[in-house]
């Protein structure tokens, strides 16, 4: 009599599946922590009106003036200060500009911060507007707020992909040096386990979680800050998916000569930290120079990054992000071969 | 540790045991023979078939408890053993692995709310589910309580009783002289003795130890001792003496008589049936408990 127990690629899947699904800690950091962290990024970041620049007057003949004229306009804050303490104030950045009274009025500001100058363009503005100047060219503002170029809906994508990472370095790299530590990979060598069927379900049982966690973020970030969906929904899946097979094959070679719990956590860190600052999960990698881009672009992570939010923000299709997608899988490709190659079974 | 032209041959059937101090390359041995460790040179035979060219086929037909495996803490006893099912072609089903263990009322119980002894147990059924022809069990009872030990030695000879060769692994003596038709003392990568615990014990040439010490300031010379009827052999350690001797009977009145006219008296006697720690100390010069 046979048992039905589905063949051995079911039964080691199935295995890890349960492992993870009865690991409170796993659930917490897979699917709670990212909703909680663009909860906090998304308050934190949220869309408001400009606020006001600080400004410093120098106590002296006129300052009094000033600063009504300097106050009463819009977007800046005035206030009058002795010599010693505007300079205190502009040098720790509580003030961006510094103004003199007198003739001329001098204007101090550091010229490498970019709210002292528009400090000074809105003072110098106020300043000429309260001493008569007349506009010869009409102006009319319209102020929209567009879905698509929050802040939150840029971290959302980004939020997704480092998602994405974590849980399949994390997921692959622990559980199997767990494995290791505790000689079960050298039992599971002792039968005729094919190692390619064990290697197969560490990403199967990976990919059981996608759609849940790829979901819990999205749907937080469609119904609490209304980000845009508009690519195409199987798109996004199909996206997802290389991305994840492509870090469970990184985890998988991050984790397959680590002998201690320890020693993979370091090597983790030092593969994802990278990623995590240049590949555009909070910020854009548009910031870092010119000559480390073509670098930053190679990552796994700002190619996915950069596919995700191409469908979501910009609804691209699947073709235009093939470029993309081909680094991502390419990654994967190489790292699952040669962890195949150097696994380290006791 | 290194295993230097180790000579072993087990016989289908029977309960084979390779007996020594931890340390002494069995673990080594077996997983040569299990086809985790290549030797430099050497050659293993298994039911007729090696490493190199049958591996697939050879592990169908093995089972196989390591030392210290511990299964993921929470998966249930039934989950790991069908999983374990699921990875041979042929074997038991998940129940008689079960129950050939006692674990029936385990069943649904994680790993981590298991004693030692029942997963020592589980792990055995993790091996038995293959229906092996051979089984390798290593040190199958290491860090168990006397209740748990008895409970596995009775899974153990049962699973002899139904014909399984089994290769146990142990620095039990006593546990080898209970379960294994034959064994193969191993010290420092070497066989230093080989055969049924009878032959072992019988190879001292007496069957019984008397042990005694004596109050201090009295001399008993060996050569006086081995004057003594039926003494064997003679080893005096830390003021306790240790005679082999073939009959208690004549010999300890007879160790009594002389200590008698010596005037000295003893502060302790004891005796017992030869053992196979006795056959190690004979074979050593050490104990199993201080190799």
């Amino acid at each position: 009599m046979r048992d039905r127990h589905g063949g051995p690629l079911a039964q080691l899947t199935l295995w890890r599946v349960r492992e993870i699904f009865r690991e409170p800690e796993a659930l917490f950091w897979v699917f709670a922590f990212p909703v909680l962290l663009s909860i906090a990024l998304g308050i934190a970041f949220r869309s408001r009106a400009p606020q006001a620049l600080q400004v410093a007057v120098q106590d002296g003949p006129g300052a009094a003036a000033l600063v009504a004229a300097l106050d009463s306009a819009q977007g800046l804050r005035a206030e009058a200060l002795d010599s010693v303490q505007a300079h205190e104030q502009l040098r720790t950045g509580r003030v961006a500009l510094v103004v003199i009274p007198g003739t001329p009025i001098v204007f101090r500001f550091d010229s490498t911060r970019d709210e002292s100058h528009l400090a000074r363009l809105r003072a110098m503005n106020a300043i000429e507007a309260a001493s008569g100047r007349r506009d010869v060219v009409a102006i009319t503002d319209v102020k929209v707020t567009e879905k698509g170029s929050r802040y939150i809906d840029f971290l959302i994508p980004g939020l997704i992909g480092l998602n994405i990472m974590g849980t399949g370095m994390w997921g692959l790299g622990f559980g199997t040096v767990r494995m290791r530590t505790k000689n079960l990979l050298k039992r599971l060598l002792s039968s005729p386990m094919r190692k390619s069927h064990f290697l197969a379900a560490q990403i199967f049982a990976r990919l059981v979680f996608l759609p849940l966690e790829v979901g819990a973020v999205l749907l937080f970030g469609v119904i609490v800050f209304g980000i845009p969906v508009r690519g195409s929904l199987i798109s996004l899946a199909i996206i997802a998916l290389l991305g994840a097979m492509s870090f469970a094959g990184l985890g998988l070679l991050t984790a397959s000569r680590a002998k201690t719990i320890e020693g993979v956590s370091g090597l983790m860190n030092v593969v994802m930290v990278p990623m995590w600052i240049l590949s555009g999960v909070f910020f854009s990698w548009s910031h870092f120079p010119d000559a480390i881009q073509p670098l930053i672009r190679a990552l796994p992570l700002t190619a996915l990054n950069d596919a995700l939010r191409a469908n979501l923000l910009d609804g691209a299709s699947l073709a235009s992000t093939v470029g993309l997608l081909a680094i991502v899988a390419a990654w994967g490709v190489v790292s699952f071969g040669v962890a195949l190659k150097i696994f380290r079974w006791k | 540790m290194a295993v230097d032209g180790l000579d072993l041959e087990v016989r289908l059937g029977e309960c084979f045991g390779l007996l020594g101090p931890n340390g002494a390359g069995k673990t080594t041995t077996v997983e040569v023979l299990q086809g985790l460790l290549t030797p430099d040179a050497g050659d293993v035979q298994i039911l007729g078939m090696r490493w190199k060219t049958d591996e697939r086929a050879l592990r169908e037909r093995l089972g196989t408890q390591l030392q210290e495996t511990i299964f993921p803490d929470k998966l249930t006893v039934r989950e790991v053993v069908t999983l374990f099912r699921s990875l041979y072609e042929h074997g038991t089903t998940v129940d008689e692995a079960i129950d050939a263990v006692a674990l029936r009322e385990k069943q649904n119980t994680w790993v981590k709310k298991l004693s030692g002894g029942q997963r020592q147990r589980l792990a055995i059924a993790a091996a038995l589910v293959s229906d092996p022809e051979l089984l390798f069990l290593d040190e199958p009872t290491a860090g168990l309580d006397p209740q748990s030990r008895h409970q596995l030695w009775d899974i153990i000879a049962s699973l002899r009783e139904r014909g399984k060769t089994v290769l146990l692994t142990t620095h039990y003596m006593d546990e080898a002289e209970r379960l294994c038709d034959r064994v193969a003392v191993v010290d420092h990568g070497k066989v230093i003795a080989l055969g049924t615990p009878r032959e072992l014990i019988a190879s001292l040439g007496a069957e019984h130890v008397v042990e005694f010490g004596v109050e201090d300031g009295v001399h008993l010379t060996e050569d006086a001792l081995r004057e003594l009827p039926g003494v064997e052999e003679v080893r005096i350690e830390n003021g306790t003496t240790r005679i082999t001797v073939r009959r208690v009977h004549e010999a300890v009145p007879a160790l009594l008589g002389l200590l008698n006219d010596q005037g000295a008296s003893l502060n302790q006697l004891a005796t017992h049936h030869a053992t196979l720690e006795d056959v190690f100390l004979h074979l050593t010069g050490r104990s199993l408990r201080d190799a």
